[in-house]
């Protein structure tokens, strides 16, 4: 492991300046279940390590007043599920932060981390694409909000400039009538890296007909990727089996995967059909429930 | 684990034998007090690490340590210019011949690089950090080779040559010209034309199975301290503390009294921890900087620079009549060896047809050298993947023929008096029953469940040896005794050991303090390996115990003043006339009763124990993405006698885990320039415990003729049937034959959509 720094400042503001010292490499610490592998493989390299575990905003995890939810950039994945405001309303993020690592990477990983570390694989990011999440950036010159859609720009890339910190996580408030659900393909049932995913949001209205469509896969392209096609043929169609198959189908044309050792390009776009199925299917049950 | 007792075939009762008292081991271990390889911490030791090859094939031009040994903080760098002269050094480790430059060349290389991960240097300093840097300052310039990384494309013409002075030996007799092949085995017997001419029914079909690792949790690790007398001091994690010592002293030219290895707890082996790595070079960073210097490498490492065991091409033929009788087999096998020769074609060989009678057959065996680490052993070296080929072959002729799975192994099932088709006959055996106790099994008799499902059965082999073991044991006045073994304890052997000598003795388990010691406190012992351990020591542990029995007696008759000869022995009382004594009260009486009680035994039992065991298992497969899930799994063994149930028990259940993440999930992923992408336990998939169900055990218990208590080996075995098992249970869910492990979604996605077009 390389020599660093090491600074756990208690402000936005604080951290804010020690990341934008020109004097120093500087890289932000949150859970660290992926900054500290990347240090100690070599993959990253760093003179100081910004621990943002103690700054109170990032701890935050609150609804926010239209009914929407502020999630802090350094709030652990274990604190998500166990909150019932949560699990009701966002379940396809909960469905992604009960599956990544274990119970001991969960009590540590951030969805802030998972998001600014940009792996196309990433769990959490298609949860929030789907739900239209916003990040909030705090900056040398303040403040600003993007889409979590237009964060990451390539793998383990992200639209953040140096000085930049993730404050928070922002996800709208969800109508009544909807429902969302995330699934990754592994190999084996833990501990390890999606193959390929898909979260899904569908929104029902009052004769039950499908009104509103998201889905994004994940780990089948550099970034997250929506699936244009497949939720505009889902949208003023009531839901069965065979519109979500229809649906799974298109998905499948949305990915751009590449082979290796996790999987063949063809298979994975094969489970980019299947998984989009199945969550539309989950989803579709979920906003039902609701409605009844 | 299961308290089924297991299925006797003897009437022989036991005290101890047979029971599951607590394992002597336990307190420490479950304590974390247990003292493994990466808790020695001598004073002033420095930290010492390897500069590895990120090419697979490579000359290396120049070496520059230069830079490196300047830094502040490093004390010594080695590379291979360090070794004594090895040419055409050979030395006999017990387990075959091993060519001395070979193996010092692997541990640090010469003027080749053979594999991405090839040590070529290494730096002790005072930290690790210190010496992470100052590998990175160290410069090599390559010229790349084109390399070779599949066994097929070794053998082709033309292909990239490793070792350009390497000869195939074909009968003794070495071939002309360069070759990646090393070693060519043949055998036959009967007639194989008029073997076929005779079938109803010919099967040909071809297998591939991937590079695959050992996986034991613990990397490797070593500490060395080469004293200013010259008498070098190692402490490490091995499988045999005296063929550590054998290939050091041999690797550093020392004479072998020079050397003590001291074996700490181990965390896994399989095979993976009998050839050094460290040892040697820990040695001469130690004699270099005089200080001691520990070693440890991280996972990447273990991967890529340790031994796997050999991806393989095995191409089967089977001929048979209509009523399920084989006529005849042929099978051809090629094994990788890796980086240098001397690979485990040989037991593959061996086992392809070792469950069957064969009156014609012929079997051709490769050892082929490709860019790959070299190859080690891993549990039942070779014959998982010939037995993967051999039982779905087989499989798929029962299926052909109409005829049960169970019944076509029972028709041609070997049998005490059958030969094996490479020579040997077997002496008493327990196949038969294994299949017998699988027919009569709830898991075989109860329905499948639901839709995607299938089940499926296969067999395995695995010889099992004998070598060499000592012991040495010492009554104490409480009515303890201390027994010191040189086997290094990887499965509990210090209990089954420590258990055979009490049930001599007559007293409890407890009684028996089992202790594994270093090189210089006892008699030769070899490699905990073979599954030969609690069999062979146990055997050394019976004769010690006779001894102690002698010499007690003795004592008896010294403290009554009687002939020893009228003194009787039932368990633990010793009785003369109306005087008796329990073992206990004996032993408080031995302080004034001459000599002190003490013993030493050594054996060296030749020829195999021959485990056979039968697996069952239900599979479902996922339709739309191919993923199969174990549902459930038996595993049947003949143990000959299973000194401590639970352990034969853990043994059958860790090999047939190992042998699903082969089936399923795990192998060695090479991109085109030939470097493995997933040296990692996140992308070499071993299976989680999430990923398999309970594993079911039935002991069947045929004793072997050749031990006083009736042991068998029982730890290699059950890795042998898992992928012919779940490959046939594939079949039975899906109509997919897989011939290639892994099995993995993907190439079995692929399979499905092929068959539903
Ligand atoms: C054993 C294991 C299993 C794993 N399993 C999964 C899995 O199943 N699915 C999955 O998606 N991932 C998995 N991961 C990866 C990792 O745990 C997740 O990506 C996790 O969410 C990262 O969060 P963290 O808080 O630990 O991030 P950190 O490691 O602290 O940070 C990650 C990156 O984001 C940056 N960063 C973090 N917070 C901020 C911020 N507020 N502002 C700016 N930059 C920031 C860091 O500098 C770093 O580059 C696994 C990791 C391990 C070790």
């Amino acid at each position: 492991m390389q020599d660093f720094d090491y600074a756990a400042p208690i402000s936005t503001h604080e951290a804010v300046q020690l990341l934008a010292d020109p004097g120093h490499k500087a890289v932000v610490l949150a859970g660290g279940t992926d900054i500290l592998v990347l240090l100690r493989e070599r993959r990253r390299r760093a003179t100081l390590v910004v621990d943002v575990k103690k700054i109170a905003e990032l701890n935050e995890l609150a609804m926010t007043a239209d009914g929407g939810l502020f999630l802090g950039a350094a709030v652990p994945c274990s604190r998500i599920y166990r909150e019932a405001a949560i699990t009701e309303k966002y379940a396809a993020l909960v469905d992604a932060t009960k599956i990544i690592g274990g119970w001991q990477i969960q009590s540590r990983a951030t969805v802030g981390g998972n998001l600014c570390n940009a792996s196309p694989a990433a769990d959490s990011i298609p949860p929030l694409a789907i739900y239209d999440a916003v990040a909030e950036i705090a900056g040398p010159n303040g403040r600003r909000q993007m889409p979590v859609a237009d964060f990451c720009s390539g793998v383990g890339k992200n639209v953040m400039a140096r000085g930049d910190l993730l404050v928070a996580i922002i996800l709208p408030p969800i109508e009544a009538r909807s429902g969302a659900a995330f699934q990754r393909f592994i190999p084996r049932n833990e501990m390890d890296i999606a193959v390929a995913s898909a979260a899904s949001l569908v929104e029902l209205d009052d004769q039950g007909i499908i009104c509103k469509a998201r889905i994004v896969l994940g780990a089948v392209a550099t970034t997250a990727v929506r699936a244009s096609h497949a939720e505009e043929a889902l949208v003023g169609q009531p839901p069965s089996d065979e519109l979500f198959a229809q649906a799974g189908a298109l998905a499948e044309r949305s990915a751009r995967p590449i082979d290796d050792m996790r999987g063949t390009i063809e298979y994975r776009k094969h489970l980019c059909g299947v998984l989009t199925r199945r969550t539309l299917a989950i989803a579709v049950e979920r906003a039902q429930s609701k409605t009844q | 684990m299961s308290d089924i007792s297991p299925i006797s075939y003897s009437d022989k009762t036991f005290k101890v034998i047979g029971t599951r008292p607590v394992r002597h081991d336990g307190a420490d271990k479950v304590t974390g007090r247990a003292l493994y390889g990466a808790d020695v911490q001598l004073p002033g030791a420095l930290h010492g690490k390897v500069l590895r090859s990120p090419h697979a094939h490579a000359r290396i031009k120049l070496i520059d340590t230069s830079i490196a040994e300047k830094i502040e903080g490093v004390y010594a760098v080695a590379t291979g210019k360090d070794w004594p002269d090895l040419v055409d050094k050979i030395a006999d480790l017990g387990e075959g011949a091993v060519h001395l430059k070979d193996l010092s060349e692997n541990c640090l290389a010469v003027d080749k690089v053979l594999y991405k991960g090839h040590a070529i240097a290494a730096v002790a300093a005072r930290d690790v950090h210190i010496a992470e840097a100052a590998i990175a300052a160290i410069r090599v310039d390559y010229e790349l080779l084109p390399a070779v990384t599949s066994v097929l494309d070794a053998m082709k013409p033309g292909a990239p040559i490793l070792h350009p002075g390497l000869k195939t030996e074909t009968l003794g007799q070495p071939s002309q010209g360069p070759t990646n092949i090393d070693r060519h085995v043949h055998f036959e017997t009967g007639d194989i034309a008029a073997g076929f001419a005779a079938a109803d029914l010919i099967l040909e079909r071809e297998f591939e199975t991937a590079t695959v690792h050992q996986g034991y949790i613990e990397p490797q690790v070593s500490t060395a301290l080469w004293n200013e007398d010259g008498q070098l001091k190692i402490w490490t994690s091995t499988q045999g503390s005296f063929t550590a010592r054998h290939q050091t002293a041999e690797l550093l030219q020392l004479p072998i009294s020079k050397v003590t290895v001291t074996p700490c707890e181990i965390g896994g082996g399989f095979g993976g921890k009998i050839a050094v790595y460290l040892e040697p070079v820990a040695a001469i960073l130690s004699r270099k900087s005089g200080r001691a210097v520990k070693m440890t490498m991280q996972r990447d490492e273990v991967f890529e620079g340790t031994g796997p065991t050999p991806a393989s091409f095995i191409r089967v033929k089977l001929g048979a009549t209509k009523d399920g009788k084989l006529t005849a087999g042929q099978a051809y096998l090629a094994y990788e060896s890796g980086a240098f020769p001397g690979g485990v074609i040989g037991p593959g060989t061996m086992c392809i047809f070792s469950c069957v009678e064969l009156p014609n057959a012929v079997v051709d065996g490769y050892d082929v050298c490709v860019n790959k680490p070299k190859t080690q052993a891993y549990r039942a070296p070779g014959a998982t993947q010939a037995a993967f080929a051999f039982e779905s072959t087989f499989n798929e002729l029962a299926e052909q023929l109409q005829i049960d799975p169970i019944a076509i192994r029972r028709i041609n099932g070997v049998k005490e008096g059958s030969r094996r088709v490479d020579g040997p006959v077997y002496p008493r055996i327990g196949y038969l029953e294994c299949l017998e106790a699988a027919q009569n099994s709830s898991h075989w008799n109860s329905p499948l469940e639901g839709p995607n499902q299938g089940r499926g059965i296969a067999a395995g082999y695995w010889f099992n040896i004998g070598l060499k073991s000592s012991v040495s044991a010492s009554v104490n006045p409480d009515g303890t005794v201390n027994l010191l073994e040189g086997s290094t304890d990887i499965g509990g052997t210090r209990t089954s050991i420590a258990m055979q000598l009490a049930e001599t003795l007559g007293i409890p388990a407890a009684d028996v303090l089992p202790k594994v010691v270093d090189t210089d406190s006892i008699g030769y012992t070899d490699v905990t390996g073979g599954s030969r351990t609690t069999f062979a020591t146990g055997m050394a542990a019976h004769k010690v115990g006779l001894k102690l029995l002698e010499q007690l007696t003795a004592r008896a008759a010294f403290l009554w003043d009687c002939d020893p000869a009228e003194v009787k022995v039932d368990g633990d009382l010793y009785r003369w006339r109306d005087q008796q004594l329990t073992f206990k009260q004996l032993a408080e009486k031995l302080p004034s009763a001459g000599d002190p009680v003490v013993g030493h035994a050594s054996v060296s039992p030749e020829g195999p124990t021959n485990g056979f065991g039968v697996h069952i298992v239900d599979v479902e497969v996922d339709p739309d993405t191919a993923k199969v899930k174990i549902l459930r799994y038996t595993a049947i063994q003949d143990a000959g006698k299973a000194i401590h149930p639970s352990y034969v028990e853990g043994q059958m259940q860790g090999g047939a885990v190992q042998g699903i993440g082969w089936a399923l999930n795990e192998e060695y992923f090479y991109g085109d320039d030939h470097k493995m992408r997933n040296a990692s336990l996140l992308d070499y998939r071993i299976p989680t415990c999430l990923d398999v169900p309970m594993i079911d055990t039935i002991i069947v218990e045929v004793p072997n003729p050749n031990h006083p208590f009736g042991v068998r080996g029982v730890g290699e075995t059950p890795i042998v049937p898992p992928p012919g098992a779940i490959a046939d249970a594939i079949f039975q869910a899906t109509g997919v034959r897989a011939t290639r492990l892994p099995i993995s979604p993907p190439r079995l996605w692929k399979a499905m959509s092929q068959l539903a077009k």
